[in-house]
């Protein structure tokens, strides 16, 4: 961020002072304490980690953001054939437990694309649990944007392959950290994509607008007061891009010169009435670069797109004061970098605005993916070996339909706008939350901890004991309370709170600490001994319950 | 694909079909059959009164018929002998000074004592002696479900799948206080929900619950505890039951057992049917300073046993006055008694067998048991001998206040313990007018409400007997058995798999009698 920004950003903080709102996105120079290390990692991953919370204590706050703004690998495996069961085959001769994604492309077969692309949710769903053991925001980001470019499998399941699905998935991941007009390019031409907006059948004979509609209106200049784009604007874009489609022989991309509208096609005011010069033939496939080189450079692009960054990592409620002091110079930057995703994150990141937290911690309500991922994370749940894949699938499917239930699952967005609450005003997250949601988020919990959820034999449980011997003062019922919320809440409890829980749960009642120091320290000394471990596991699992079951375990 | 749809109603209306059943039998929800499906046949209720740290039953219920040597082992805390309260026509033990509730009570016939009340190899630590009261494990056993959880799930096997229902419109049993007992443990989860004495659930706790302030998350706070207060099922019904009753008789103030009892007496008499309610305090660890120095008539445990009795008597005054108290049964226990000797600090250190105390209308008045022996040779490791173990009491409570048949009561509690005889014997039977009204349970189900088939089992006098089943418009969805028995009891299955949930009713003809019994069949 350059100097100019900076003073501007503090003046304009200081003329719109509010009570709750002092910090803009000048960089932190604040503490850098475990509070603030959690608060980052509960955002920029799923959830904290204490393996996580003390690696990342150990550098600055820069050299974290910094860190977890890098990039990882690919998956090394692909989704596997889960489905031959139950006397099923996969026409196609893939056996279970082998990859299905390099066959079947062309064959007509709605029941086995349908399996595979089941097959390919968990998987994904299984890519963004294995990633809470790494140390970067790329999956959490590939979500974001899958909820930005908002696509359903179960829409149109007989054309879109399960392999177009996969493709998405890795293109969504391949730009997740990169530009975003690549992105949105990549996108723009993306074979499931077409499909999904009918791209593939837009031609000069009979163009269909629902891609050049939802690119401006979703995707690019969004809804917001400052877009301004025309319904002719929406026609001429879908004449651009005519003639971009997936060919029905080698099921990729490709461009059909054929059916392109070589015609000039004239923009809008919005666009300073810019006319994109039609061509014919293969040129006829660069003008969808002009066209997205023409709407990103439209201020209002780069702040709808900071907004929408902002109210996924940070808030959702965006005032005047928010988009003067933070979206503006977020867009700034964003448009500085020839829209590069990674300078605008870091910033935002390494604010001051961020770690004011008082205001901007414990506002997100946790997402089922966070909820379920997060507490898989935080409290390191044991995963089957990689190699047992029925046990992994299983496990993953578990988790799957456990977020699933508290309606969020890859790969199936209800809306193209995303899911609601990341765009349904007024409410936005809190939208995740009804009486049903909330039952069987504590429904999850419940059974997390005590004997945990089993799917075709295979269970995942919070192992509590394993938790608070990972804290440091686990013995000190006081510390393992406050050690434990440090990492599991970010919502402050109470001194009289955590009294009454002490109290209440690792004293059974008593008034003298040393009940449960003697407890545990029993079974330290003698963990085989049945009774030292019932004694101290049952009031763990009491203890992780409680806070599981407090409203607070539901913010991050 | 369509053009796409934007929502406009509300989301939370749209999201997610109901998760409960609704099930509709409103027309039959005040009908006398319908009420004899409340699992446990009857309205009885009872209160679990946990006293934490270790009761000092020795200077409780006090052995006058060893004075001597009870002074003798204790003589720096022995309650003077001409202040230990009297019990009518009971010259051998007297109750602490502080109990003069609880004297009036067993005068009144309200109060019965059970002296010595343990296990074999009894453990000194707190929390596993409370594991094992909580859950009516052996010593070396360890149990994963509580002795209440496993009777709850016994009567309710579906909970929490189906409930509520209008069969069972409220909470299974209800936990006062903040954090739920291990008592309550099922195999299928607690059964028992808890809320605190001013009648908030769980995590909704006024006295804790620092309110929000007007922050982002602040804000996001208060929304997710309107969603956390209305998610709870059962609020209405509690909230509900709770409102009914308008005027008590009074409590004393600043105790907060007697708190947690007035809440429990409001939601009896509001309706709530309830089966269990558990209360706690705690404090009764009295390593030092049981008594003060001089004055054994003061200190800790002796204002501590006075909140129990003001308590308690406060509690069966104001059921009474509620026109409930044939319904309610209270015990009180501890995780263990304390040691016979006194220590040097002016208390006493973890014991074994304890006290046990039943109150309520349905109590035999009396103490049941010797008082225990105290030899002059006492040394400071002995413990009170058991003379009952405690799960005999918990299996007398079964049978002869919540009326299980003695063979699920082994079930219940794993194994067949000795019945005491501490209830009146009426309390499982009813009179002519209650039998008119409720049937004879010459036909019942089990279990009630069911998933797929339940068990019908009906008794014959003999000659000719016709079971049937009807659904609600009266069509007739089965007959079960239709020829000559001898007389006698016997059991049928109903199978009921292809048929839609909702109330089904079993019909016995027997000669000229006959008996119809509701059933529940649940998703």
């Amino acid at each position: 961020m350059n100097e100019t920004l900076l003073k501007s950003t503090t003046a304009v903080v200081n003329k719109n002072k509010t009570n709750t709102f002092t910090a803009g996105l000048e960089e932190y120079t604040g503490t850098w304490e475990t509070a603030q290390v959690v608060h980052l990692l509960k955002r920029m991953l799923f959830g904290a980690s204490a393996q996580h919370i003390a690696y990342f204590k150990q550098l600055t706050m820069q050299q974290a953001v910094d860190e977890l703004l890098l990039p990882t690998a690919p998956p090394s495996n692909y989704p596997l054939n889960n489905y031959s069961v139950d006397g099923y085959t996969d026409p196609t001769g893939v056996p279970l437990w082998q990859t299905w994604i390099d066959t079947g492309i062309a064959l007509a077969d709605k029941d086995l694309n349908e399996k595979r692309i089941n097959s390919f949710k968990t998987w994904w769903l299984g890519q963004v649990l294995q990633s809470a053991s790494t140390k970067s925001i790329h999956e959490k980001m590939t979500v974001f944007w899958h909820n930005h470019f908002a696509t359903d499998t179960a829409i149109s399941s007989d054309t879109i392959k399960a392999r177009f699905w996969y493709d998405h998935y890795l293109t969504l991941r391949q730009h997740a950290l990169g530009n975003f007009k690549n992105l949105a390019k990549a996108i723009t031409i993306d074979p499931a994509m077409l499909y999904f907006l009918n791209g593939d059948s837009n031609s000069k004979q009979s163009p269909n607008e629902n891609y050049g509609r939802e690119l401006q209106e979703l995707y690019t200049a969004g809804k917001g007061p400052n877009s301004h784009y025309t319904e002719d604007d929406v026609k001429a874009a879908a004449l651009v891009l005519t003639g971009h489609t997936v060919s029905p022989i080698t099921f990729t991309y490709f461009f059909d010169a054929g059916k392109h509208h070589s015609g000039n096609k004239e923009f809008s005011a919005f666009y300073g009435n810019r006319i994109i010069t039609g061509y014919s033939g293969a040129a006829g496939a660069t003008e969808v670069d002009e066209l997205l080189d023409m709407i990103l450079a439209q201020e209002e692009v780069s702040k709808f797109i900071c907004r929408k960054i902002y109210r996924y990592f940070i808030y959702y409620k965006i005032d005047d004061d928010v988009e003067q002091t933070i979206i503006t110079p977020m867009a700034q930057i964003f448009r500085q970098n020839n829209f590069d995703i990674v300078p605008v994150l870091s910033a935002l990141f390494k604010s001051k605005h961020f770690f004011d937290l008082t205001y901007s911690s414990a506002c997100i309500i946790k997402s089922p993916l966070d909820f379920t991922i997060g507490l898989c994370s935080e409290f390191n749940v044991n995963m089957p070996d990689a190699a047992d894949s029925e046990a992994t699938y299983a496990v993953w499917q578990s988790i799957e339909n456990e977020a699933a239930e508290m309606q969020q699952q890859l790969g199936a967005i209800p809306e193209v706008a995303g899911w609601y609450a990341y765009y349904q005003e007024p409410a936005f997250h809190e939208l995740w939350i009804n009486t049903s949601t909330y039952t069987r988020r504590n429904i999850f919990t419940d059974r997390m901890i005590a004997d945990g959820i089993t799917n075709s034999n295979h269970t995942i449980a919070i192992d509590a004991i394993a938790f608070a011997s990972g804290l440091a003062n686990p013995g000190n019922p006081n510390l393992l309370i406050d050690q434990s919320v440090e990492v599991l809440l970010r919502y402050p409890l109470s001194a009289s709170a955590k009294e009454f829980i002490k109290r209440s749960i690792l004293l059974s009642g008593q008034m003298q600490d040393y009940y449960w120091t003697g407890a545990w320290n029993a079974y330290v000394a003698n963990p085989a001994d049945p009774s030292a471990k019932a004694t101290i596991l049952s009031r763990l699992k009491s203890l992780y319950k409680y806070i599981m079951n407090l409203p607070e375990y539901h913010l991050c | 694909m369509q053009r796409r749809k934007f929502l406009k109603q509300t989301i939370q209306g749209a999201l997610l079909p109901s998760i409960l059943g609704g099930l509709s039998v409103k027309a039959w929800a005040n009908s006398p059959l319908l009420q004899s499906l409340s699992g446990a046949n009857n309205d009885h209720v009872l209160v679990l009164v946990q006293l934490s740290g270790g009761n000092d039953g020795l200077n409780t219920l006090i052995p006058l018929e060893f004075y001597s040597n009870y002074n003798r082992i204790r003589p720096n805390i022995a309650i003077p002998e001409n202040r230990v309260l009297a019990l009518n026509n009971n010259l051998k033990t007297g109750l602490h000074p502080s109990l003069t509730g609880m004297q009036q009570m067993y005068n009144e016939e309200k109060l019965c004592a059970i002296q010595a009340v343990g296990y074999p190899s009894p453990n000194g630590s707190h929390f596993r002696s409370m594991d094992i009261w909580l859950t009516g494990s052996d010593t070396n056993q360890y149990l994963s479900t509580g002795w209440a959880g496993r009777y709850l799930n016994h009567q309710f096997p579906n909970y929490p799948i189906g409930f509520p229902n209008d069969v069972m419109p409220d909470p299974l049993a209800l936990q006062i206080g903040s954090v739920l007992s291990p008592v309550f443990l099922s195999p299928t989860g607690f059964n028992a929900l808890a809320i605190d004495e001013s009648l908030n659930f769980y995590n909704l706790i006024d006295a804790i619950q620092d309110p929000a302030p007007n922050t982002p998350s602040g804000n996001e706070l208060t929304y997710l505890r309107t969603v956390a207060k209305q998610t709870n099922r059962y609020a209405e019904a509690i909230t509900g039951a709770a409102a009914k009753v308008t005027q008590q008789s009074p409590y004393p103030a600043d105790n907060y057992l007697a708190a947690q009892l007035k809440a429990v007496a409001k939601l009896v008499a509001g309706g709530l049917k309830t089966k269990i309610y558990m209360v706690s305090m705690g404090g009764f660890d009295t390593h030092a300073g049981q008594v003060n120095g001089g004055n054994t008539l003061t200190g800790n445990h002796s204002a501590l046993l006075k909140q129990v009795s003001e308590a308690i008597t406060a509690f069966t005054k104001d059921l009474k006055f509620l026109g409930v108290s044939n319904r309610v049964l209270g015990m009180t226990f501890s995780e263990f008694g304390r040691r016979m000797q006194s220590n040097g600090s002016l208390g006493t250190d973890h014991g074994a067998a304890q006290p046990v105390f039943l109150f309520g209308d349905a109590v035999k008045q009396g103490v049941l048991g010797k008082n225990p022996d105290i030899p002059a040779t006492t040394q400071a490791i002995d413990n009170v001998p058991m003379q009952y173990d405690f799960r005999s009491v918990y299996s007398t409570i079964l049978r002869d206040w919540f009326c299980l048949p003695p063979n699920e009561v082994e079930n219940v509690l794993l194994k067949n313990y000795q019945y005491l005889p501490v209830i009146q014997s009426t309390a499982c039977n009813m009179d002519i007018l209650e039998l008119n009204n409720l049937g004879d349970n010459l036909i019942i189900n089990y279990p009630n409400p069911f998933t797929s088939s339940t068990t019908i089992t009906f008794k014959s006098a003999g000659g000719h007997t016709l079971v049937q089943v009807f659904d609600t418009t009266g069509k007739r969805v089965a007959i079960l058995a239709d020829k000559v028995y001898d007389a006698g009891t016997y059991s049928v299955t109903f199978n009921s798999v292809s048929l839609a949930s909702g109330v089904y009713y079993a019909r016995l003809q027997n000669g000229s009698l006959q008996q119809v019994r509701p059933m529940l069949k649940a998703r």
